[in-house]
């Protein structure tokens, strides 16, 4: 028998209802369904047949989808690191890795402990199983903040989100917003200075266990986008553009390298987690708004940039596409996912104290689900309900 | 004497500090417990300057009710409303300029407030000066009760101070912590009175 399965068999007991450590309830049964798919299936009688795969397994399909985008991102760190202190030349592909694992563990450890420990609380405290929601979240958050974000305010940002835009709402399942997101827009609003901006946000400076190396000077390097968003920029570089597909470029840690992030999405897209619908309208409304914007003469930047720089790509992919936030219904999708293309694309443009639309855009739409939703439906009941008395 | 301080009036300027909280449960007077709270002071003055006016325009309806037409009550209240909010407004002019300032319109939009004229139509309009006048400060007093609440925590997060005296001590920010800034936004003032209405509502579950 596996050992982790005989592990589990022998904790049984002490959790039981009167067991020793009946408090830790929630805990271990969370992390028992985490390993192993649960035994219990539909009830005797019911109708409802039950796919097998639950929603942790959903998430743990998703995490992995954001796996080649996070190693990347810890690659990139140590890269942007050595490009700013100009050590690139006698640094490893490892030493730079590694370095950015050093630089990006931290969050992930926070973001887990902080998030899932409010997770685990209210279980207990509200008798319930865990909800497995947080599993994506928790690796979403460290992976669209700066390298440099402090961890306390990452803590207090978790801490936030979790509680007021999802356990409010009743857990995994019924918040409205993204809590990743909110966790995103919190600090982003809280702190601008260690979120946004061309100072020393986006590039780490310091050494970590010996690896990576000490900025001498304080090394400012904005985003291409907050270049952008500056008076006077007259278009990208090709270079920045093909760095910007292969990830070189300063940004959040996760959300650089659109290769990465389509690896993420191809995953999701056959696996049939996220909506193929919701993913391709993002990407069509950005580009339409791009090129309707660049023909107006209002930017520089060509409508095809507009979707590789930024967090766009990694919003489209990861964030747009999240089950519970938005659309359900198959013709919502198209106008949900336009319409956050639309806005983030018109918020870059048009509004230059905010160089990053991607985050607002889901946002708003997120609040706008349910109500695209519920126009579909009811335009449906009305169609036959036409049907229905016409004859 | 002990008529004065019956269970009536003492009901009726007790429930609105707690259990008939004009903002936390009947969710009135909103706008301008989001607008000026950014700090404890404003937030201070602006709570004592409805209880005041609730309190004595309470008063002067109840003494004139039985004389005031049923159709143009409305037209009435607001005059008497808007001439003790010109007082007040004179008086903060006066005696402290910098709050009055940042107060702004808001002294002015008091005419608006949803709690005076709710407090006039459902209460004054009914009952005699001496009950009006408590619920009229009791009305008052919770209000300023949440507004009071929502301004400390808005400027001990957003400022770092409280009343304007530094509270978080100079070492804290020298290890890395910043203000936040979105405490100084309305936003999280709506934020925060949520949370004020959820504690208020968890407290009382058992008392409903």
């Amino acid at each position: 028998m596996n050992p982790i399965k005989k592990l589990f068999d022998n904790i049984h007991p002490y959790i039981e209802e009167g067991g020793k450590f009946h408090a830790f309830r929630s805990l271990v049964d969370g992390f028992e369904t985490f390993a192993f798919v649960p035994n219990t299936t539909s009830r005797v009688g019911s109708v409802n047949i039950h796919d097998a795969i639950d929603s942790k397994r959903i998430m743990s399909l998703v995490v992995i989808a954001l796996i080649p985008a996070l190693l990347f991102g810890m690659y990139n760190v140590g890269y942007q690191n050595a490009l700013a202190t100009g050590h690139l030349a006698d640094a490893t592909f490892w030493s730079m890795f590694c370095y950015g694992f050093l630089a990006v563990l931290p969050k992930i450890i926070v973001s887990y402990a902080v998030g899932l420990g409010i997770e685990f609380t209210v279980a207990q405290w509200k008798n319930e199983e865990i909800q497995e929601g947080y599993l994506v979240s928790g690796i979403i958050i460290p992976m669209i903040v700066p390298v440099t974000c402090p961890l306390w305010m990452l803590a207090i940002a978790v801490a936030f989100s979790v509680i007021l835009a999802k356990e409010i709402f009743g857990g995994t399942g019924m918040n409205i917003f993204n809590p990743a997101l909110i966790t995103r827009a919190f600090l982003f609003f809280s702190y601008p200075s260690a979120m946004t901006g061309d100072a020393t946000v986006w590039v780490a400076q310091d050494t970590i266990f010996g690896l990576g190396y000490q900025a001498t000077d304080a090394y400012t390097a904005a985003t291409p986008l907050g270049e952008a968003a500056q008076a006077g920029f007259a278009g990208f570089a090709p270079e920045t553009i093909q760095n910007a597909v292969t990830g070189l470029i300063p940004g959040c840690i996760g959300e650089t390298s659109v290769i990465a992030i389509a690896l993420g999405g191809l995953l999701l897209l056959w696996t049939g987690i996220a909506s193929w619908k919701t993913m391709l309208s993002v990407f069509v409304g950005g580009a339409a708004t791009g090129y309707l914007m660049q023909v107006l003469g209002l930017t520089h930047i060509q409508w095809y940039e507009q979707l590789v720089i930024g967090g766009f790509a990694f919003g489209a992919v990861f964030m747009a596409t999240d089950p519970v936030t938005s659309c359900r219904t198959e013709c919502g999708k198209y106008i949900y996912g336009l319409l956050i293309g639309f806005i983030a694309v018109l918020v870059r443009v048009l509004n230059p104290g905010y160089p990053e639309g991607m985050m607002l855009a889901i946002l708003l739409m997120n609040l706008f689900a349910s109500l695209i939703d519920y126009c579909f439906v009811q335009r449906n009941i009305n169609m036959r309900a036409k049907r229905a008395t016409v004859k | 004497m002990s008529k004065l301080f019956s269970d009536e009036n003492k009901a009726a300027f007790t429930s609105p500090l707690n259990l008939n909280n004009p903002i936390a449960v009947q969710v009135l007077g909103i706008c301008s417990a989001l607008a000026v709270t950014s700090q404890l002071k404003p937030a201070i003055v602006m709570g004592l300057s409805v209880t005041v006016i609730t309190a004595f325009s309470n008063v002067i309806i109840s003494l004139l009710r039985k004389t005031i037409p049923n159709r143009i009550r409305i037209i009435v209240q607001l005059v008497v409303v808007a001439a003790l909010v010109t007082i007040v407004s004179q008086l903060l002019k006066a005696y402290v300029y910098d709050v009055s300032v940042q107060l702004s319109v808001y002294v002015g939009l008091i005419i608006t407030n949803c709690i005076l004229m709710g407090r006039l139509e459902a209460f004054a309009m009914q009952n005699g000066p001496w009950p009006s006048f408590l619920d009229g400060i009791g009305n008052g007093l919770g209000y300023a009760a949440v507004l009071v609440i929502v301004g400390f925590f808005r400027e001990l997060f957003g400022f770092g101070t409280l009343l304007g005296f530094q509270v978080i001590p100079q070492f804290m920010y020298d290890a890395g912590y910043t203000n936040n800034g979105m405490m100084v936004m309305p936003a999280m003032s709506l934020i925060i009175v949520g949370c004020v209405i959820w504690a208020h509502r968890a407290y009382n579950k058992e008392e409903k």
